[in-house]
Formats: C-alpha cells, structure tokens, sequence
C-alpha cells in the first residue's frame, strides 16, 4: 500500500453544515413519501411489504446521518437494488424449491381459510323472513326483519344483526298499514316500488350478525323473502382443521389442499405448503422425470460444449488465416467475418429460421434443386439438434475469431523463430507453441463462452422452442429443451403449467452447476485475489 | 567446381519450393478469407434482399429484387397488429435508462471501494464475487412473483392531503419500469468490479491532491476521477445497452401485453402463423431493428474487445 493509499483512508473532518441541511432536507422529502406509501401498504394488508420499506428507509436515514459510515453512502443505491432484485430472488427461488406453489397451489393457507370461512350455509327447517328497507339520504341502507314467530330484527352493514322493538326512541311514527316505523333515525321506509328499484344493491349489502355464538350472513331472496345463513367453515387454529357446521365433517390440511378423511377436498383452491426436498426427490428419482430431467441436462451438457467445440474451432482457423499480416485486405475480410457477431442474438435466430423453413426457406430449395433433399429441421429430433448447431456456430464464431486473434497476437516471436532454427515444421510449431500458449490464455474465456451456452434461451426458444416434443411424456420437456428453457416452460408456457416449485427446483441445478464454472473460471483467471 | 554448382542449384530449388509453397499457403488463406466472408454475409444479404424485395418471399430464386422498393418499411410503421415502432422504442428506452443508471451506481460504488478504507468493504466486495456466481436470470419465477407483488403493492398513484395525487411509476409484471430494475439488479455486480478494477489504476495521489486543495469528494470524483475513467464507463455502457437490447428471457416473462413489448420479444410475432406472408416486414423490421447496434459495434471494434475479452459475453 502506496502512502497515497494510506491517505485515503484517513477519517474525513465533519462534513460541513451546508451538506448536513441539504441531507436533511432530502432524508425529510424521501421518508414523507416512505411513510404515506408505507401506510397505503399496511392499510392494502401487505403487512411485510410495509415492514420491509420501513427497514430500507431506516437504513438510508442512518446511512445518510452518521458521518462514520460515509463510504456506505456512496455504495447503498446499488446495495438496495442488488438486494432487491438478486440477493431476494435468488433466496426466494430457493424457497420456492422446496414448496409446492404453481397454478393450483397459489395463495396461503390463511387465505384459503379466508376463503372458506367466508362461505355461509341455510340450517335446515331455518325460518324465511319478511324484511322492509329503509334508505338514508346519503343511499345507505337499513333492513328490517320480522320471523314467522313476530320477533324483529334490524340489519345495519355497519353494526350488524341486532333485535329490535318497534317503540324503539330511534323510530318514527308507525304506519298504520304495517305497523312498522316509517322512519329510523333519518332512514326512510322505502315503498315496494322502490325496493324493487334498488333490490340489486339491497341483495349486494353484507350484513352479518351473531346466531348463538356463530357467525351468521343475512341473504335477501326475492321481494318477500330474505334468510340467515350461518359461516359453514370454521378454522380451529390449535387443532389445524377446518370444520364443516352443515356437513359435521373435519378437513386436515394435506399436500396443499384441506382434505377430509374420505378423501374429499374443501370447496377452495390449493395453498403453498412447504414440502421439504420432495421436488428434489422427484426430479432424480421419478422414473418418468428423472430420464426426462437427464435426457436434458445431457442435452445441455452437448448443446453447450458442442457449440464451444465448433465456435472455436471455425474461429481459431479463421484468426490463423487473419493473423497473417501479408494477406491482402486483412482489415475488410475480419471486419466482414465478425459481422454476424454484432447482430443482436434475437434476431439472428428469427433470420435463421426463416432461412431453414422447410417450405419457403432458401437452405431447403437449394438442398431441393441440387441433391433433391428436404429436411424438416424442426419437426425431427435429430435435424433440429443439427440446426441449432448450424445456428449457433454461425452466431458464435466472430467472437472466437476476436478472442483467438487477440491471444495470437500476444505469443512472443521469438518463440517462433527459436523454433524454427530448431528446424521444427509448421505444424510442429502450431502444436507445440502456438495451442498449448493459445489455451492459457483463452481457457477462461471458453468456460465462460460454455456457461452462457449453457443459459442460452435465446436461440432454443426462438429456433425451436425446445421442439419437437416427446410423445407420451408426462413433462413439458421437448427434444432440444436445455434446462433453462425446461425451466421457462415448467413455469410460464401457455396451458403446461404454471408449476412455480418444480421450475424453482430446476433452477436450482442450474445454479448449482452456474456456480461451480463460474468459481472455477474465477481461479484459473486470478482475477478476484488480485483485486480485493 | 561441379560439386559447388551442384549444391548452388540445389539451394536455388528449394528456394523455388519454398516460394511456391508460400504462394499456396496465401492462395488457400486468401480462399478461406473469402469463404468466411460469405459465410457471414449470405444470411445477411437474404434478409437485406427480402426487406428491399416486392416479392415477399424467403426463396433463393428471387436473391436479387426484380426491383427495389420501400413497401415493406412502410408497412412496418403502420402494422395496426405489429406496433412495431412501440416496441424498438420500449427497446430503446429501457436499454438507454438501464445503461445510464447502471454506469452511474457502478461509478459511484466503484469509487467508494477503490478510494475508501472501511469496515465491511472487504466483505462487500467478496458479496459481489458471490453474487456474480448467481445470474439473477436464472430466478425468472421469483422475479415474476415479485413484480406481481410490487405490482399489486403500489398504487396508480399517491393522495396526499393538502398537495394532490401524484402519479407512481408503474413497477409491476407488464410495465418497463420493472423490467429496468431487473435489468439493473443483474448488472451491477459485475460491473462494478470491471470498473473498480480500472479506478485502481488511477493514481491515488490525483484525488487525494484534490482533497488536499479543498475538495469535497464527491468534486474529487466528479472533477479528478470521471474524466480519466470516461472510457470504462463507455464501454460499460454500450455493453449493457446492447446485452439490455438483446435480452429475450426477461422482457418475455414479464410482458405480456404487445403494446408494452421490447423489440425481441415482438418481433417473434412475426414468425408466428403465416411466416412467408411476414417475410417482408419481418426483413426490414431486422435490418431497421440490428443497424444500430451492428453501426456501434462495427465503429467502436477497438474499444469494446478489450471490454469483451474481460469475460463479458453479449447475447
């Protein structure tokens, strides 16, 4: 460490008063809007969300306000986001591996009982009700209600089922034609006619109550009619079971779903149940899915060694042919032949695979005409594998050629010239000197070229979205799938799925073996040591 | 006497063999050269062709247009089912505004790592090693559940009594503005150390020099240090602008509606359905969509190899 080092990493003095009000004034304008969008978020019943931002703005103000953690101030915009946006979603893929979420397991088990508690059932031999409403001037409403046996109650949305007595001190004057009050505290008695005009929004109003201690609904019927249901779920917390009031049965939760002990389901959707290693158990020991699983991490494991293999190969022979200054228009020829390199990926593929349609495609009618051929990339396994190789060579090689020509570059000639006063031939000194030096240099860079194969989605989902398809496989996983796309596909592909957990758990393999090149790669090329 | 002639003859011959070998050799490197040329160039030259050809089709017949015409870049801009101008322009925003903030977090990180000494900072910069082993592309599910929670969490916009409602970015699945932080989030761990690696070699006595005269750091910063870093933060920003342009996964899962669609993912919808009646349009959407970046590539080869051979691999 230099003594300039040594310098910079002396405490600076206090900041200057100026700095502190501006910070001041900003941390103030930051944690107004933190707290207003922060209570939209709590009242919204999106408690953690809430929480989480009120540790983030926390932080910013201590960040920002201690002098001591000044160099932080300069690092936490992008701290915030990488952990918002990588250290989070990396985490979160990790839970959701050894969950069960997809399509039919999508919300907590609090709202499935949400859901379940929420649904209301008519007992048996319970009485119908007659019931007038009464409208206030502001339009909400008041309904009252009279049993076969002449007790009366009144429903309010506000504060619920209550019994009530015509002499009430709230009411009005009775009308003689039904003895009933024609006011109550401001409502107005609405005339049939008026009920029926607003019966659509009197069947909408919930109004619930309290029958002997259970939760109970007020249902209007028709006109005349209107009903009490009782809550026909209840959930017993210290027991785990949801209990049916109208069929006396008891669900347990299991795998996801409230099941009863003849193997029913509760009338609700799945939730997300934490089901330990099952996914990871399923992928490598399912007979069905692990050979599906194997055939494409084989696949990937070829696809993306293959197309290092043949980008390489094309590439170091053209950066021989380049490398020699004497050839004539050395610039334009690698000027030209690194030109597929700097058109985007995405549209490289789509131009490919017009060019390879079978029936319009330029490949095929000249295969036609000359030697009376006509593939069907797509439609056979084999052919597309070809097609993607095809493909990808043609995408990959410039920048092979780059690479290869900048480390050809750098061998020492004088190498070469010991060389060839030994009297070694050419390709002596290509294969002694030249890959040997060749290798060294450019080794990371080929593992980094198989680990970016390795996710290439691009090319797979454009060219063949993952097609075609295996016959009587259980799982979305085609021919050419290498695992990413696998992954997409269990996820996100129309009508397959929506499997979260099983996508999670592949993604989780490919991080694995992500992790492993990249850490592999970071001690071949020394960069880390040198740089912390 | 003989003797002497004979090995002068000799020696003239194999010269004259090693000459016509030579030529040999520079005639069949001149003959690869040309093959590669084609090579790269002929798929190019179909599509060029198909986008300028009033034809319409794919076929080899019709390589060069019976005669040249604008059609299917007219079409392009007026495809009331292909709003293709929307999304090179979704393209362009999100690459343009991921760049810039990107450069920007990374600079002012890259700073802090470089220049100050403290507590945490070793770890923080083994934390962004780490972080560089898990490619947040490859957690596609929880990042579709989280933009969908973001989404539903933020409102259209934000009543404050007594100022008004002031409208809120719209963060969730669907909108750009997920999508760039996405794209940030995933960008700033490597970057940021290609870039505290190039602010290492600036000396350390021009800032603290700096200091010494009165500056504030962040002067220092945008004074001493900026100016002399200019060429790392170009090349990191049109790297990630072109990895940002290119990216097909993300902009896929997240957007589900053409009108908020980047360029990869509409113009597969192209390729869907009647691809030969497309044919046209879908050529001149590729020569309009590529230009830029192949113009950017092509004029700044020089700068962006040395980036690119830093490990960086574009999509």
């Amino acid at each position: 460490m230099t003594a300039g080092q040594k310098g910079a990493s002396r405490r600076d003095a206090p900041s200057p008063i100026s700095s502190l009000i501006w910070r001041v004034v900003a941390l103030a304008v930051i944690d107004a809007f933190a707290i207003t969008f922060g209570y939209a978020l709590y009242s919204g019943g999106l408690t953690i969300a809430a929480a989480a931002l009120a540790l983030v703005t926390f932080a910013i103000n201590v960040v920002f306000l201690v002098d001591r953690l000044y160099p932080l101030r300069w690092i936490s915009p992008g701290i915030f986001l990488l952990v918002l946006m990588v250290v989070y979603p990396v985490l979160y893929t990790v839970y959701i591996a050894f969950t069960d979420y997809s399509g039919q397991h999508i919300l907590s088990k609090q709202q499935v009982v949400d859901q379940l508690e929420s649904r209301f059932y008519t007992p048996e031999g319970s009485a119908s009700l007659q019931w007038r409403a009464y409208r206030s001037d502001s339009g909400d409403f008041l309904i009252w209600l009279t049993d076969p046996d002449g007790n009366r109650f009144l429903g309010d949305p506000a504060s619920g089922i209550t019994t009530v007595d015509p002499n009430d001190p709230r009411s009005g004057p009775l009308d003689p034609a039904d003895n009933l009050p024609t006011t109550i505290d401001g409502y107005r008695k609405l005339t049939r006619a008026e009920s029926v005009r607003y019966l659509t929004s009197l069947s909408g109003l919930l109004i619930t109550g309290d029958i002997d201690g259970q939760p109970a609904q007020l249902h209007i019927l028709s006109l005349d009619r209107a009903e009490i249901g009782l809550q026909r779920y209840t959930y017993d917390a210290s027991r785990d079971v949801v209990v049916d009031h109208q069929a006396g049965t008891e669900y347990h939760p299991e795998g996801g779903f409230f099941v009863a002990s003849d193997g029913s389901r509760a009338p609700a959707p799945g939730f997300v149940d934490f089901i330990g290693l099952d996914n990871f158990r399923r992928v490598l020991t399912d007979p069905r899915l692990s050979s599906a699983f194997l055939g494409v991490f084989t696949w990937t494991v070829v696809f993306a060694a293959g197309s290092v293999i043949l980008c390489f190969a094309l590439g170091l022979a053209l950066a021989l042919v380049f490398n020699d200054k004497r050839l004539p228009l050395n610039g334009v020829f690698r000027t030209l032949a690194i030109i597929p390199y700097t058109v985007p990926g995405f549209i490289s593929a789509l131009i490919w695979v017009g060019l390879l349609n079978p029936t319009f495609g330029p490949v095929n009618s000249f295969l036609r005409d000359t030697f009376g051929l006509n593939p069907q990339w797509f439609a056979d396994g084999t052919l597309a594998k070809v097609a993607i190789f095809m493909i990808n060579t043609w995408l990959g090689y410039p920048y092979m050629l780059i690479v290869t020509l900048g480390a050809l570059q750098s061998i020492p000639s004088d190498l070469y010239e010991a060389a060839e006063i030994d009297g070694a031939s050419a390709v002596q000194r290509f294969r002694r000197i030249t890959f040997p030096l060749l290798l060294i240099a450019i080794t990371p860079l080929l593992i980094g070229s198989f680990a970016f194969n390795f996710n290439n989605f691009t090319l797979i989902e454009l060219v063949t979205q993952g097609g075609p398809s295996v016959p009587g496989s259980i799982t979305p996983a085609g021919q050419t799938d290498i695992l990413i796309s696998y992954s997409y596909r269990l996820a996100f592909a129309a009508g397959k799925g929506n499997d979260y957990a099983f996508a999670a758990t592949i993604s989780i393999f490919i991080f694995a073996i992500i992790a492993a090149i990249t850490l592999v790669n970071f001690r071949l090329s020394r960069r880390v040591e040198n740089l912390i | 006497m003989a003797t002497l002639r004979r090995s002068a003859e000799r020696t003239r011959r194999r010269q004259i063999g090693v000459r016509t070998r030579r030529r040999i050799s520079m005639g069949v490197k001149i003959l690869i050269a040309i093959l590669a040329a084609v090579y790269a160039l002929v798929p190019i030259i179909f599509v060029v062709s198909a986008a300028l050809n009033p034809l319409n089709t794919v076929s080899a017949a019709s390589l060069i247009p019976p005669r040249v015409t604008l059609d299917h870049f007219t079409q392009l801009f007026n495809d009331p089912f292909h709003p293709w101008p929307v999304w090179i322009m979704n393209s362009f925003t999100v690459s343009a505004i991921t760049s810039v903030i990107v450069v920007a977090l990374c600079a002012l990180a890259a700073y802090s790592f470089s220049r100050f000494r403290f507590r945490g900072r070793r770890l923080g910069l083994i934390s962004l090693v780490i972080i560089q082993l898990f490619p947040n592309l490859l957690a596609i599910v929880a990042l579709f559940l989280l933009l969908q929670a973001i989404g539903e969490a933020i409102p259209a916009s934000l009543d404050i009594p007594g100022i008004g409602s002031i409208p809120l970015p719209r963060l969730g699945l669907n909108s750009l503005g997920g999508l760039i932080l996405i794209y940030i989030g995933g960008a700033l761990g490597f970057n940021t150390w290609l870039m505290k690696a190039y602010f290492d070699t600036v000396p350390f006595d021009l800032d603290e020099s700096a200091r010494v005269d009165g500056a504030s750091h962040f002067q220092a910063f945008r004074y001493v240090i900026l100016p002399l870093v200019r060429p790392i933060l170009a090349v990191i920003a049109i790297l990630t602008f072109i990895g940002t342009y290119s990216d097909f996964l993300l902009a896929r899962v997240m957007l589900s509606d053409s009108s908020s669609y980047t360029l990869a993912v509409g113009m597969t919808l192209f390729i869907q359905g009647e691809f030969n009646r497309q044919w046209g349009v879908f050529a001149a959407g590729a020569v309009v969509g590529a230009l830029p970046i192949m113009a950017t590539f092509l004029v700044l080869q020089r700068q962006l190899i040395g980036g690119l051979s830093s490990g960086g691999v574009k999509g």
